[in-house]
């Protein structure tokens, strides 16, 4: 039975209004609106889209973090995965921590196509997929616009974006593709699917049962607001604006 | 179940020609008419014994209520409840001093386990009322004025954030067993051939501007039901139409509803100026003597205050904007003195019944109820309206347990009407509250600011609301718009961007977002009316009193003449304008599930 694992993420919602805590210790989360990374349900789409064109056979959402991430893993569901897997932990997971983790997943259920996010809207490292490749030594093929699976070759066909516009590249399977925003457009979750997810089955796993040592590497020291935008100044003449070039901005 | 579906279906496919006639009548091309008989496909269909509409504290309440009696009685009975916000709590919006009083009878003894570990622990009732005090403002100053007896709130009542409190509530019914679903609008009642309520239609999904489907097309389901409450809040869109479908305010010889608007911020504030537990409402500037309304300050916990005014929708200047003369109460010394080197947390807007005892419709009807202020129990010198939502919502909850339940122990099919509810309500503290204080409201519109208070003060202190009479409001809200050219236009300075704002600085507060490529949702019944009626006689009172920036006049290209453009993307789902229009040209109707405001403090 062929698989695709997607891996989901709990994050601040993208419409949500953001403010740093009183100490700068972080970013205030209290009585703030958490969603699905909308990249992770670009990748739950595109496994449900593969699912359908009979390209694999399961779609298994997986997610990290404390109790509330089944909430996330409940959508993921409700959208139509056939079962999910909790990794259970209280602790602040880095990307490499994160990758570790589905790596080890990876080995166990050993799936056709690790599908990600190309990144988090909160961290916004954009680090996970690549090394998740990495450790299972992989292929990967991120900022995928568009993926087709040839299941009889045994490879994947991805469009990526890049800076200079788009590359297509082919890579055998199982590999590691992440997704960008001009993948798909996600499904909406329907009240009969969102019944019907209650009663699907959410794996618990922890850590320690998958090997993985997952103490933090970083140390956050301060989370800071930008800069506020001062306003503009109308100025009156070229002399007057080489002078604030020279005087204040200290550029020339 | 299989028949009655089907009933509902034929029932719809009737209603099928009122919505083609609908959709010719709004801005939408051919292409849309077909769709909607494309539409006329079977729809999934989900069956609950409960169904409620609208997860603000009436529908949880009757939830929780109802989900208690049948632990009690060990029935196992099917509840659902859909919120048309992205989350439960997202469009709640109020003041909020919260009288326990319907919470001590959902929970007796919550306060009694609010312990690390236990039942109530997190509850979000932390900081009790302090202090009251009222003032009445003019330009430059603040007098200071002997509380009125509803407004004594020190030591028995909460100062709160209702998203909070229902997001709590939902949490906790969910844990019961309820089934609450955010991010779905009930778009439709379901009817059957015995004219009973058997449900109600959730929208569509994933229709484009012009009415095509997208390719994330899903369509909504019926959510069919033995009883549905509705508690959508005040001027909800389905309660509307079923006001309209029973005559229910005809039958109770009910006045017109009438309304204020709200609105409000949660700002924090500097610690000098916080004083947690501080109750001030305000009469008088910046609304002149023939507009209602008031200011309030309340100072929750964690250097938060909530401010707000309410703005009474039956003004008669056309060019009054209820916003505007929010930024200018907060530009009074007073106010600006709490809130000043402050920062503004979240925005937001609703409009609120004020019409009391005299505009409570018929409650019940085939197949269902209205609870909370879809009905419009708030009372109004209180400006309390969760408690007897709450307690509504706890009555309701209760007839409905018995009525399935009797029911079912007769083996009794077909449309079960709650009776009971709508007589239980009028023998309970609700209506005695209202009655005492059914006589305020109305002074102020008959006689001005001096003549309501002299009239309060009447009815509060000598007569104590056992008056004889009932003073009746005289016409709806939108019938007391002057024309532009009777009044004196009003201007209004520009905001400095640090205690007041524009409106789009505002609306970002509010986290309002509706996926743009939709069908607008506020329908015109005449699309021309606005260039011919209401920009020409009433200066296009519409661009004034949103307070979302959603209608505007722009100049067409082609004729230059003035243009009315709906950024229905902005709204805050106020409904202010249903209730004010001049011609009650606007019909609020529901737009995709899920867009919204986005309160999490309010």
């Amino acid at each position: 039975m062929s698989k695709v694992l997607v891996a989901v993420k709990r994050v601040i919602d993208y419409n949500a209004r953001v403010r740093i805590k009183p100490d700068k210790s972080g970013v205030d989360l209290t009585n703030v609106k958490m969603s699905m990374n909308p990249f992770c349900e670009i990748a739950v789409e595109e496994a449900l889209r593969l699912r359908e064109s009979k390209a694999v056979d399961e779609v298994v959402a997986v997610s990290l973090g404390p109790q509330q991430v089944q909430e996330t893993l409940r959508t993921a569901l409700a959208m139509g995965a056939d079962r999910a897997i909790h990794v259970s932990t209280e602790q602040q997971l880095e990307p490499l921590a994160v990758a570790k983790l589905l790596a080890a997943l990876a080995r166990r259920e050993q799936p056709l196509l690790c599908l990600l996010g190309k990144q988090a809207i909160d961290g916004d490292n954009n680090q996970t997929g690549q090394m998740l490749a990495g450790l299972l030594s992989w292929p990967q093929a991120t900022f995928a616009s568009k993926v087709e699976l040839d299941k009889a070759a045994g490879s994947a066909k991805v469009t990526r974006e890049v800076d200079g516009g788009l590359e297509t590249l082919s890579c055998q399977l199982p590999a590691v593709i992440t997704t960008d925003l001009r993948l798909n457009e996600p499904r909406y979750a329907t009240l009969p699917n969102i019944m019907k997810a209650k009663k699907k089955s959410i794996a618990k796993l922890t850590p320690q049962e998958l090997g993985v040592d997952v103490t933090q590497q970083l140390v956050t020291l301060q989370v800071e607001e930008p800069a506020q935008r001062k306003g503009g100044v109308v100025l009156g003449s070229v002399a007057q604006l080489v002078e604030k070039l020279h005087k204040e901005a200290k550029v020339i | 179940m299989f028949g009655l579906g089907l009933l509902a279906r034929a029932a719809r496919q009737h209603q099928l020609q009122c919505t083609v006639s609908r959709l010719f009548s709004s801005c939408r091309p051919l292409a849309a008419a077909t769709d909607a008989v494309q539409q006329a496909q079977p729809r999934e269909q989900l069956q609950y014994d409960l169904c409620i509409v609208g997860a603000g504290p009436a529908g949880l309440s009757a939830a929780i209520r109802f989900k208690q009696l049948c632990k009690e009685d060990n029935r196992d009975l099917s509840v659902c409840l859909i919120e048309k916000g992205s989350e439960v709590g997202a469009h709640i919006l109020s003041g909020n001093v919260f009288e326990p009083r319907a919470l001590d009878e959902l929970f007796p003894k919550w306060s009694e386990q609010q312990g690390e570990g236990q039942a109530f622990a997190d509850l979000p009732l932390r900081q009790k009322a302090t202090a009251d005090r009222f003032y009445m403002l003019t330009q430059g100053s603040s007098i200071r004025l002997p509380n009125p007896p509803q407004m004594k709130n020190r030591g028995k009542n909460y100062i709160i954030s209702l998203s909070e409190l229902t997001r709590w509530l939902a949490k906790h019914a969910e844990e019961q067993g309820v089934d609450v679903f955010p991010g779905f609008a009930g778009k439709e009642v379901l009817y059957d051939w015995h004219n009973a309520v058997v449900g109600v239609a959730t929208g569509d999904m994933g229709i484009a501007k012009d009415g095509c489907r997208k390719p994330s097309y899903t369509p909504g389901v019926d959510l069919m039901a033995r009883l549905t409450l509705f508690g959508e809040g005040a001027r909800g869109s389905l309660s509307q139409s079923l006001m309209q479908h029973y005559g229910l305010r005809e039958a109770a010889g009910a006045s017109p509803q009438t309304y204020a608007l709200g609105l409000k911020e949660v700002w924090e504030v500097p610690e000098e100026q916080h004083q947690p537990g501080l109750v001030l409402h305000t009469v008088g500037y910046p609304l002149d003597n023939s507009t209602y309304g008031g200011g309030w300050i309340y100072h929750m916990e964690g250097r938060r205050v909530s401010l707000g005014l309410v703005v009474g929708l039956d003004y008669a200047n056309p060019s009054l904007s209820p916003y505007q003369e929010f930024q200018a109460f907060k530009r009074h010394p007073l106010v600006a003195a709490t809130i000043v080197g402050g920062t503004c947390l979240q925005y937001g807007a609703r409009s609120l019944n004020e019409g009391g005892l005299q505009s409570i419709p018929k409650l019940a009807f085939p197949g269902g109820a209205l609870i909370g202020c879809s009905a419009g129990f708030l009372n109004t010198p209180k400006i309390k309206g969760t408690h007897t939502a709450m307690k509504s919502g706890i009555v309701a909850g209760e007839e409905a347990f018995r009525a399935l339940g009797l029911a079912d122990d007769a083996g009794k099919k077909g449309p079960i009407t709650l009776r009971n509810y709508a007589d239980r309500m009028e023998v309970s503290w609700v209506y005695q509250e209202l009655e005492r204080a059914r006589n305020i409201r109305p002074g102020f519109s008959k006689w001005g600011l001096w003549g309501g208070m002299a009239n309060a003060a009447l009815s509060t202190y000598l007569l104590r609301g056992r008056e004889p009479w009932t003073l009746k409001h005289r016409h709806a809200d939108h019938e007391a718009t002057k024309l532009a050219r009777d009044c004196p236009p009003k201007d209004y300075p520009k905001p400095d961007g640090v205690t007041t704002f524009d409106i789009p600085t505002s609306l970002y507060r509010s986290g309002t977002n509706h996926n743009h490529d939709q069908p607008p949702h506020l329908v015109l019944a005449d699309p021309g009316l606005p260039e011919v009626v209401n920009h020409p006689q009433y200066g296009g009172p519409e661009a004034k009193y949103c307070p979302a920036g959603v209608y505007e006049y722009a100049a067409d290209e082609a004729s230059g003449r003035p243009r009315l453009v709906i950024n229905a993307q902005n709204c805050l789902h106020c409904k202010a304008c249903s209730i004010k229009d001049p011609r009650q040209n606007i019909t609020w109707t529901v737009p995709e599930g899920g867009g919204g405001p986005n309160y999490t403090i309010m």
